[in-house]
């Protein structure tokens, strides 16, 4: 979709006096100019240069707000009706950018120091330390561990979705009500799920969970007691919580597929299973890794449900990287080797997901 | 012969074909409704709890009026019960504190980001960008490439930022950050909307001599709105649920729902009923709207499935 050349040919006569011009480029640099400036006077008095009374980075803000507002309307100024399109993105990427570009900076500078947000000696330059306190902590490599766990879950995830959509599919009654009831997970907050399954329902002495395994038969039904338990629950509540976002973009891929494709392969004698390897399952392959990309993303972010039901426990076993390093900060409001975890992580996942994208170019490429 | 023999009759794999037809539909309907009971017993079970007291939890009776009477108990705590809501509770005047909270947060974020993600959306399927190196592609990518950052990388710098910004504890901090966070997904959204409108329609409404702003806000508008709805109510789900977030840059001032009803599980005794009755409340508006308006959102989500 993203086609260069204009997809809108629209020809203006742009007659810009030169003094508007003049004025766009001084309320933009003039704004710049003052942002600097502000800026410039905060860090002296951070540094203990001199005193100008301020109380927090307040001032720095307003400041480069008002040039952000400068620049857009610059824009207009300047170059007329090109600076009015410009207007479309240009608010967005100011604000992604301000809001990304620099704390990801900022962070970069955290990462390397040690810094106690309780302690009074501030932020300290600490170069490596933090490196080779993550390399031998235990801890940190056994969440990276889980989280592809958490991740290998999601191909279950995928199964059960796909079923479900291919059940909501079929000529059914009722579709709307089915179709409401299983979206109806993906809307309940993770925290209150985390109340109503993790904590009520799976309470080991009468939770109605508890009371069905012991009805099956299991002695003492404890799901947060052992390692590979504890993560498999963690696995099925999330998995609960998430099948409905898979099942309806696979839903929406399937009621894209013609019904003459499907005919067409009834009437050369294929049944419902070949039917749905050879016809429907390759069709919906571009879909499926689409699906699978993206709850992948949101896999990696999965944190609340840990937070709340186990906090980890037992010994780390339910970690993910998020709640580790969330824990990491309650526990000992480090926010310097929380940081340089973050960033270990921000890096792996950028290489797996750009891993992944590849590959899975490649698989959807010689089949469409 | 015999003139009463049964000329028409269902041969043999007819019926066998009709019995298969009705095994087939035994197991489709089987499975719809068990999945439907694992979809919709917790939130049942936490409607029912609401309304126990501790010996029918202990019990575990499941069916109100059945097995147990329902009591107040748990909305009492909450001071939502019929006999406690005309008094002062401050219970209450703090749950519904929190619901403002979450309220205004997630309304207002979810607005900037279908404001800001729509217009960008628009630009990026009609013109031709170039910011320094940049092109079109490339900002598009830049957009969507926010998708992957996971929050702990922007959390503790935030944190610190706010901290010195003044913003640590309030609704303009949380909400400016959950702008963010949806930005890329209303994008995504929008950008396949704006992709399926055929640019005829512009193209004719600038030949009438209205501006590119004229075209988009009168022509364009009213065609993506479905679209935008799906985006914001995506948005709304995404920012109402919000935890993580919320748990660090807020401590008593603007704290949202998700962070009220976690902090409770802390203390001693968790009393399952004020849970239930607490936990029901905060995610009854998003039930609603799952329900109301559950076309948008499986639309909204269906964007960018298929192209």
């Amino acid at each position: 979709m993203s086609s260069e050349g204009d997809l809108l040919h629209v020809v203006t006569n742009d007659n810009i006096p030169e003094g508007r011009k003049r004025f766009g480029r001084a309320i933009i640099w003039g704004t710049a100019g003052l942002t600097v400036l502000v800026a410039a006077l905060q860090v002296m008095q951070a540094t203990g240069q001199a005193e100008f009374g301020f109380v927090n980075w307040r001032p720095t803000l307003y400041a480069f707000c008002t040039w952000a507002v400068a620049l857009c309307w610059g824009q207009v100024l300047i170059r007329g009706e090109h600076g009015k399109r410009t207007l479309f993105v240009l608010p967005a990427a100011i604000f992604v950018a301000a809001l990304t570009v620099f704390p990801l900076l900022f962070g970069l500078l955290i990462a390397f120091s040690d810094w106690n947000l309780s302690s009074p000696t501030g932020r300290q330059f600490n170069g490596l330390d933090n490196i080779r306190q993550m390399w031998t902590d235990p801890f940190f490599w056994n969440a990276l561990w889980n989280m592809v766990l958490y991740s290998a879950a999601i191909l279950v995830e995928y199964a059960i979705a796909f079923g479900l959509a291919l059940l909501l599919n079929a000529q059914i009654r009722a579709r709307k009500f089915f179709r409401v009831a299983f979206l109806l997970p993906l809307m309940l907050s993770p925290v209150a799920v985390s109340w109503m399954i993790g904590k009520s329902m799976l309470e080991a002495r009468y939770g109605p969970l508890s009371r069905l395994a012991r009805f099956f038969g299991v002695e003492n039904p404890s799901f947060f007691g052992s390692p590979e338990i504890a993560r498999a629950t963690i696995m099925v509540m999330d998995a609960w919580t998430y099948i409905p976002f898979m099942m309806i973009m696979i839903l929406a891929g399937l009621q894209a597929i013609p019904k003459e494709l499907n005919e067409a392969a009834k009437v050369d004698g294929a049944n419902g299973w070949r039917n749905f390897w050879e016809v429907t399952f390759p069709l919906m392959l571009p879909v499926s890794i689409t699906a699978i990309l993206i709850r992948i993303i949101f896999k990696l972010k999965l944190a609340d449900i840990v937070i709340n039901v186990t906090s980890g426990g037992p010994g780390g076993a339910t970690d993910t990287v998020t709640s580790f390093i969330f824990r990491e900060y309650r526990e000992r409001s480090n926010v310097g080797y929380g940081t340089l975890l973050a960033f270990v992580y921000l890096v792996i996942i950028v290489i797996a997901m750009t891993f992944l994208m590849k590959l899975a170019d490649r698989w959807m490429r010689p089949r469409t | 012969m015999t003139a009463t023999t049964q000329i028409f009759r269902d041969s043999e794999a007819d019926r066998r074909h009709r019995a298969k037809w009705w095994t087939s539909r035994i197991a489709i309907y089987g499975v719809l409704i068990l999945w439907t009971i694992i979809c919709l017993f917790p939130i049942y079970w936490t409607i029912t709890t609401s309304f126990k007291m501790a010996p029918n939890v202990m019990k575990g009776n499941m069916i109100p009026f059945v097995d147990y009477q329902p009591a107040w108990l748990g909305w009492r705590s909450l001071g939502l019960s019929p006999d406690t809501i005309w008094a002062e509770s401050t219970v209450r005047e703090e749950f519904m504190k929190r619901f403002m909270n979450s309220a205004v947060i997630s309304v207002t974020s979810s607005a900037l980001a279908v404001i800001l993600g729509s217009l960008a959306a628009y630009g990026l399927s009609r013109f031709n960008y170039r910011f320094g190196y940049m092109r079109n592609s490339d900002i598009s990518f830049f957009f969507l490439s926010q998708l992957i950052l996971p929050p702990v990388v922007l959390a503790l710098p935030f944190l610190v930022l706010y901290k010195e910004l003044a913003l640590l504890d309030t609704r303009v901090g949380l909400i400016l950050l959950y702008t963010l966070t949806v930005l890329p997904i209303v994008i995504w959204i929008m950008r396949d909307q704006f992709g399926s409108i055929p640019t005829e329609l512009e193209e004719a409404a600038l030949v009438d001599g209205l501006s590119v702003w004229g075209a988009f806000a009168t022509i364009i508008l009213p065609i993506a709105l479905p679209g935008m709805v799906a985006a914001f109510i995506l948005s709304l789900v995404l920012t109402w649920n919000e935890y993580f977030f919320a748990a660090l840059l807020t401590s008593t001032h603007a704290n949202t729902l998700p962070v009220m009803v976690a902090s409770q599980t802390g203390s001693q005794g968790i009393s399952w009923w004020s849970m239930a009755a607490l936990s029901f409340a905060a995610i009854l508006p998003l039930i609603v709207i799952g329900v109301v308006l559950e076309k948008f959102i499986i639309k909204g989500m269906a964007a960018g499935a298929v192209k």
